[in-house]
């Protein structure tokens, strides 16, 4: 059939046209925001869905509903991340109740819903707690005999991890819990080269509430007037009153450096306007507490502001999804005196390429557990991470009679039953 | 975290005493008060040394006696704790350490784990360089990036595609015209977009305004207008259209793109106002907020607000008034009823000047309407040039317009007020130095009979004091024009007429 010339000329200019506008679109969209691609590749917004099956053991209350009954403050603090991670699991398209077909199993333990007074999470009982939910789960069913554990994952979001310690030299003695040598461990704390990070661990961003931040934005015209901006104790007075231990001695430093530098906001208030001020703000500093991690790298991320990472070995959250050395600044603890040369010899360009990094909302969202469950929140980039150790590997299934943990090791305390 | 840490270290040292305890109980009854004594002895010498030579020394002293620990030496966590009760002698030892750079780590210990780590558990010191105060050259980088990330920021959020503003601005030389150039100068110094001024001068261009204008560092036209300024407000308000006119001739002309909006040497005007016009597509209108101010601040005015509090005060806003879908319906104007009577007629009356219906300073067009012949030019807008033939009075740009109800409400739909309108002028009489600048030697000196420093000898040494002295005297009564005559006598009076005249002739003598 003959086509009618002027159709074919139209075809020919104008899909290019089209073509074109759709690309200048997509330029002008790229202007605000880039695509994250970490060590993984491009797994940001990777669907977990249909890539693997998690089991979700059922323990008795006393394990998981009770606890979080005596203690409500559980679901506010930095370490919420476990519960809500439990409440996402139960009602989410991968879990299954087929036990036979799951990939991994999830135990639901509530090991830092022990709050003191102050709300601040004591860790005496949790080995106690984490090895009584072991013992349960391997006389109940077969699975954790059959692995020993190597196809278990949990959620161990305090301090320094599965070492169950809020102090660095007591958690280290410890080590990691000796039952949980062969499981996954989805953990806060990271630390190159640290007896309480295991290889293949999971690490995530603590928690932070996102409806709280979102309450808090501000139009993103306004323009960012604060070159480096920081709220926190530079010396922790009630447990290392003349510096040094707290943080290395590096939040110490920076404020004895930079205390009257007119480009550093740095003070020891609580002001109302602190997530504003953060989006006012050009670079945000993360150091590093009696633990490396700090829920100061979310609201970085959420607010936009550069963060700039003050924490030798640290490992951060998805370090294999995100490209952190491409999104933030990291200074290494012995070149904090000069933060402000580091910071200033930045060139702009890169600055803006950072900027335009965080602005990416898969970005953001990576870093959020928010209620309920959203599409690329953090829920489901441990649920892609746990896929990527998919399958498993060849000695995760134990020869029947081969066994591995010895269930006695550990200090004594831990051995009493909870 | 760490405040259970306490506790901990406190049962540690019972459990150090109950270690103590049994031995002791286990030897003989009789050394227990002997052992418990010798103990409390001990602890308070440390003390007492702590507080003399610092919280370190003691902590040694007492980990190299009482060690418990059987695992690695690391465990110093326990040590200060038993010496927290000396919270004075830590500020001692503060005092000692900032200004030394301390890498001192005595008791430092590797992790028994791991071998590769750069990270150390234990003591670290507090670095702190030799001078840790700004560097200038890396305040100004910083500066400079701050700068660049604000740029982007507007680029990505502010206004996209901005349209250059043209900014037409009637004026003539007075006593107050400085005050208020100055002050729409650097109001318009600030706006982040590019920017062309057309003022227009009542009786020609002069050099002072010419020399004002070129401190803004603006694209400026500065276009005289033959007529003098006249003296009534009512004049003064016909003239200032007819010169505004003049200026969209201008823009016709010279095919000026952009948006125009007209801002009046008195008016103040908000940033925001800069951003919101750029929203406009033919002819938008902006409330404007009305301060009709009263001259004199006596029983009359007391007397107007208490009656205006008895009605409802009118808001002084003139401006579009839409419904609630947001649409143009009708025009709030500013009630002047109240203030006819008590109105200024000439301009240095001590009274409220009133403005029109709708000030031409509510209003911005796109310069496209005053083209001649363009393409798409909309039916509803007259011709620039048949207007002004025909010599009627354009109250507002309004006129322009054959149908009302395409004019754009800006600003939040008229609800949001982003300039005030204010005429605020001196005395008909009062004079200024010109370019505001005291040119001495003067011609007239007079020996003061009253000078402000009482000390002073009577015979002055020089002509300039005196004369600096009458022209200090002179510019008050001129800038306020509220200070009664009636106060200087009349000697002064001619003294100071002569002067002022001496002055006129060297202004007009500098003109020529």
């Amino acid at each position: 059939m003959k086509i009618p010339i002027w159709v074919l000329f139209n075809f020919v200019v104008i899909t290019p046209a089209f073509v074109l506008g759709i690309g200048a679109e997509k330029l002008d969209q790229s202007q605000r925001t880039e695509r994250i691609s970490g060590s993984a590749g491009d797994v940001l917004e990777d669907d977990p869905v249909g890539r693997l099956k998690v089991f979700v053991y059922e323990l008795p209350s006393k394990y998981n509903k009770k606890i979080l009954q005596k203690d409500q403050r559980c679901l506010t603090h930095m370490f919420a991340a476990e519960i809500f991670m439990h409440r996402f699991l139960l009602s989410s398209p991968v879990r299954t109740l087929n036990p036979e077909e799951a990939d991994w199993f999830y135990t639901p333990v509530y090991s830092t819903c022990d709050l003191t007074p102050n709300g601040l999470p004591l860790p005496f009982k949790s080995p106690r707690m984490m090895r009584s939910a072991i013992q349960l789960i391997s006389s109940n069913w077969p699975y954790w005999n059959r692995s020993e554990g190597a196809d278990h994952f949990f959620v161990v979001p305090h301090d320094f991890g599965a070492c169950f310690h809020y102090q660095e030299e007591k958690a280290i003695e410890r080590g990691i819990l000796p039952l949980l040598q062969r499981a996954t461990l989805v953990q806060t704390f990271g630390q190159r080269n640290h007896v309480c990070l295991k290889e293949g661990s999971i690490t995530i961003p603590p928690y932070a509430p996102p409806q709280k931040m979102q309450a808090h934005l501000i139009p993103p015209d306004t323009p960012r007037s604060i070159f480096v901006y920081f709220r926190g104790l530079f010396y922790d007075v009630g447990n290392d009153p003349e510096g040094g231990y707290y943080a290395r001695g590096a939040r110490a430093s920076v404020w004895e450096n930079f205390k009257d530098n007119p480009l550093f906001d740095i003070s020891t208030e609580h002001p109302t306007t602190y997530y504003e001020d953060m989006q006012r703000a050009v670079f945000c500093l993360c150091p590093l507490g009696w633990a490396p991690w700090s829920p100061r790298l979310v609201e970085g991320v959420i607010f936009g502001c550069i963060p700039v990472i003050i924490a030798d070995d640290i490992v951060l959250p998805f370090a294999d999804a995100i490209p952190w050395e491409e999104i933030g600044v990291f200074v290494a603890e012995k070149d904090v005196p000069n933060l402000d040369t580091i910071l200033t010899s930045i060139p702009p360009e890169v600055i803006l390429r950072k900027q335009r990094l965080l602005a990416n909302p898969s970005m953001k969202q990576a870093m959020l557990f928010p209620q309920p469950a959203q599409p690329g929140d953090a829920f489901h980039q441990i649920l892609n991470g746990l896929a990527r150790k998919l399958p498993h590997g060849k000695g995760t299934y134990l020869k029947p009679g081969e066994k591995i943990l010895n269930w006695t090791a550990g200090p004594v305390g831990d051995l009493k039953p909870w | 975290m760490k405040l259970s840490q306490q506790q901990n270290c406190n049962t540690r040292r019972n459990n150090s005493f109950r270690t103590t305890g049994p031995l002791d109980s286990s030897v003989d009854s009789a050394f227990k008060p002997l052992a418990s004594f010798f103990w409390v002895v001990l602890h308070g010498l440390c003390c007492l040394i702590s507080l003399v030579l610092g919280f370190r020394f003691s902590r040694l002293i007492f980990f190299l006696l009482f060690s418990t620990n059987t695992t690695s030496t690391t465990n110093h966590y326990t040590v200060p704790a038993l010496l927290r009760t000396t919270s004075d002698a830590t500020q001692t030892l503060t005092l000692q350490t900032p200004p030394v750079l301390i890498t001192d780590t005595p008791s430092n210990r590797t992790n028994p784990a791991t071998t590769s780590s750069r990270v150390v558990v234990g003591r670290h010191g507090i670095l702190i360089r030799p001078w840790p105060h700004p560097n200038p050259i890396e305040v100004m980088k910083a500066h400079r990036i701050i700068e660049r990330v604000q740029r982007e920021q507007r680029l990505q959020y502010g206004v996209k595609n901005p349209r250059p503003l043209i900014i037409v601005t009637p004026t003539y030389i007075r006593t107050f015209q400085t005050l208020h150039l100055t002050g729409l100068m650097h109001s318009l110094m600030l706006v982040p977009y590019d920017l062309t001024w057309i003022v227009v001068e009542a009786g020609g261009t002069t050099k002072e305004t010419a020399a004002l204008l070129e401190k803004s560092g603006l694209r400026t036209i500065h276009i005289g207008f033959e007529e003098r300024m006249p003296i009534t407000w009512e004049a003064r308000h016909r003239m200032e259209t007819r010169m505004r006119l003049r200026a969209l001739r201008v823009v016709r002309e010279q095919r000026l793109d952009g948006i125009v909006m007209f801002a009046d040497d008195g008016n103040t005007h908000s940033m925001e106002l800069f951003d919101e016009i750029q929203s406009v597509k033919w002819i938008g209108a902006l409330s404007v907020g009305i301060l009709a101010h009263s001259g004199n601040s006596d029983e009359s005015s007391s007397l107007l607000q208490k009656q205006e509090d008895e009605e409802n005060l009118p808001l002084p806003v003139q401006g579009p008034a839409c419904n609630s879908s947001g649409q143009l319906v009708g025009w709030h104007t500013f009630n002047s009823l109240p203030y006819v009577e008590k109105s200024a007629t000439y301009i240095d009356d001590r009274a409220i000047v009133l403005p029109r219906k709708l000030e031409w300073a509510g209003f911005v067009l796109n310069s496209k309407l005053v083209w001649k012949d363009i393409e798409d030019k909309p039916e509803w807008v007259k011709d620039l040039d048949k207007l002004v033939a025909d010599e009627e009075d354009l109250d507002s740009p309004l006129s322009l317009l054959e149908d009302t109800s395409v004019v754009e409400p800006l600003g939040n739909c008229g609800r949001k007020i982003l300039l005030w309108w204010l005429r605020v002028e001196a005395r008909a009489d009062s004079k200024f130095p010109p370019g505001w600048i005291i040119d001495p030697p003067l011609d007239i000196t007079v020996p003061a009979k009253r000078t402000p420093w009482p000390d002073a000898p009577p015979e002055l040494p020089s002509n300039e004091n005196v004369s600096g002295a009458q022209e200090r005297r002179e510019k008050p009564s001129s800038k306020t024009g509220r200070v009664s005559r009636a106060r200087h006598s009349r000697s002064k009076r001619r003294r100071e007429s002569r002067i002022a005249d001496s002055q006129v002739s060297g202004r007009h003598a500098e003109e020529k």
